[in-house]
């Protein structure tokens, strides 16, 4: 009697995401894990929910000059610029190292600078196994003419949007950036031209400048921030575009222990990524996964999938 | 086997050296550190970041490491108001090291103000290894200095100082004590600002290495905030590095 109570208090962590399911919501953000496969020398990755592999785009970058970090309260800029080796490198070089060492399905990251090269790494990766979501970045704020450009008004986040879902059979959620007037009518954009789910938010515009030098502290001037500072933000983000939009909702933005991801579910979240705490403990996602059943037992959470939306 | 990176250690000696350098000594797991020449990255109480420092010597023996560390900024002038029995959360081992088994007999060890630091587990892991390291250490003027020289002369490495104003040691560059001192080396090993790293690669024909410095993210090479360009295309200081070969810097 005691055994069985003890293994149904266990929990449910697994969720699903548009038929896909993860076996607990954590996911590491884009940008903020590498290609994943790195991370495997510090920990079992495969306990990992998904994980959203760094930004791609259609040729390398090599992404802005330094500096390109700055420290802040609670948080951090950066200005990296989707520092990437390319979709076809992606494809042919980091996607089999990271198949080797995961096995739970992956996220694509994709960014862009016309909607032709969105449309054409969408294309690419939707052919991939195990890539199973596609997430498009119309959010970065590192980069001029692409990126968050598309992301900032209901008609091109519309545009590039409808020309990815010609190309793409998985999934598409679209990254949204917190940087606009009013997020709701932009995620209800994404929706009506196809998106299948909004993931969000992406780092906030923001800048630091050093008082000795009289100069900004990133060389691109500005960069984006994050951290557990945007924490209250992305919880009200989440919860505007998960009660409006009707679709799955990915939540991102300063989730940095387990009780954060219970909050961003609670608020409208079916998965959550963690982006920033991975870079100041390399083991924050498995700390908040070996976590949350402790506190889902606390609070009287059977099933995590039950508690989505549950803040009204 | 997974790589346990983060500990937490224990401060047992924390003391100023001269107006801005201070070396700290920390007892803990030591396991991760493979190489002289790799850094640790420190979580600084009321910092979201964690601040890149470089290990100047290290013992699996005693489970010790000793940090020499500059007060540039909040991050570290928090450090130097840290007491012995204070403890740290660090993450260890980071970055490539420098390479102490190879084809050479001489390494000239050349150290610009802080870059100082790494030096010395070099010396000592070099020592092991049967090569004869000489060591030549450049700062500004005699206040920066603070007597490091010893410190390489305890482990029987010969060493020298240079300084800018001649105020204590030879005067002008690390490059001059290798000229007036007749010093010959078959490979180099650099740790300094930048400007010095390039006039050694323009101005020494002989191999060597170079440890580069950089804001971080993260140090462990999850973010891309560190990255460089180099011949063999874009890498990252604080995973591929911080130490690279000199041939593949582009200047």
């Amino acid at each position: 009697m005691v055994k069985n109570q003890e293994k149904s208090m266990a929990g449910d962590l697994s969720v699903s995401l548009c038929g896909v399911r993860l076996q607990n919501p954590v996911v590491p953000a884009s940008g903020c894990f590498g290609f994943g496969y790195e991370m495997s020398e510090y920990y079992d990755i495969d306990m990992l929910g998904s994980i959203s592999f760094k930004g791609t785009t259609r040729d390398q970058r090599f992404g802005n000059p330094l500096p390109r970090i700055a420290e802040c309260p609670s948080g951090m800029i950066n200005s990296v610029g989707l520092q990437n080796p390319g979709i076809d490198v992606v494809i042919e070089r980091e996607l089999p190292k990271l198949k080797a060492v995961f096995h739970q399905p992956i996220i694509a990251n994709i960014s862009g600078f016309s909607i032709d090269e969105y449309v054409e790494c969408c294309e690419k990766i939707d052919r991939q196994e195990q890539v199973e979501i596609i997430e498009l970045n119309v959010s970065c704020p590192n980069v001029h003419g692409g990126g968050m450009s598309f992301g900032t008004s209901c008609d091109s986040i519309s545009e590039v949007v409808k020309a990815v879902k010609q190309v793409a059979r998985k999934p598409l959620f679209v990254k949204l950036t917190p940087n606009v007037t009013d997020i709701v009518s932009i995620g209800r954009s994404a929706v009506e031209a196809g998106a299948d789910g909004l993931c969000l938010i992406n780092t906030l515009l923001g800048m630091r400048i050093d008082i000795m030098t009289r100069r900004p502290v990133v060389a691109n001037r500005m960069g984006g921030f994050s951290g557990p500072a945007v924490f209250p933000v992305a919880v009200r983000m989440v919860w505007q575009v998960a009660n409006a939009c009707g679709v799955p909702v990915i939540g991102c933005g300063g989730v940095s222990t387990a009780k954060d991801v219970i909050e961003m579910m609670m608020a409208g979240a079916t998965a959550v990524e963690v982006g920033a705490a991975n870079l100041v403990n390399p083991y924050a996602c498995k700390e908040i996964i070996e976590t949350l059943p402790v506190e889902m037992k606390k609070l009287g959470i059977s099933s995590l999938s039950e508690i989505i939306g549950a803040a009204k | 086997m997974n790589l346990n990176l983060r500990n937490d250690y224990t401060i047992i000696a924390n003391r100023q050296l001269t107006y801005k350098t201070w070396v700290m000594t920390l007892r803990g797991d030591t396991g991760a550190i493979t190489s002289p020449g790799q850094f640790v990255n420190i979580a600084i109480p009321g910092k979201y970041l964690r601040r890149p420092i470089s290990i100047c010597d290290y013992s699996h023996e005693r489970g010790e490491i000793t940090l020499l560390y500059d007060t540039v900024g909040e991050g570290t002038e928090a450090m130097s108001r840290m007491k012995p029995g204070d403890v740290l959360d660090m993450l260890n081992g980071l970055g490539n090291g420098f390479t102490t088994v190879g084809d050479f007999c001489r390494p000239l060890l050349l150290g610009g103000g802080i870059g100082c630091a790494p030096l010395l587990g070099l010396a000592r892991a070099l020592k092991r290894e049967g090569k004869n390291p000489v060591a030549i250490l450049g700062y500004n003027t005699a206040a920066d200095s603070f007597g490091m020289d010893r410190w390489f002369q305890e482990i029987g490495v010969e060493a020298y100082i240079a300084t800018v104003d001649g105020s204590v040691g030879t005067k002008g560059f690390v490059t001059d004590v290798i000229r007036e001192k007749g010093i010959e080396g078959d490979y180099f090993q650099a740790c300094g600002p930048m400007p010095m790293l390039k006039a050694l690669c323009a101005n020494l024909d002989i191999p060597g290495e170079l440890s580069l410095e950089s804001r971080m993210g993260c140090g462990f090479g999850a973010c891309m905030g560190c990255a460089l360009t180099t011949t063999e295309g874009p890498k990252r200081i604080c995973k591929d590095g911080p130490v690279f070969g000199k041939e593949v810097i582009i200047w």
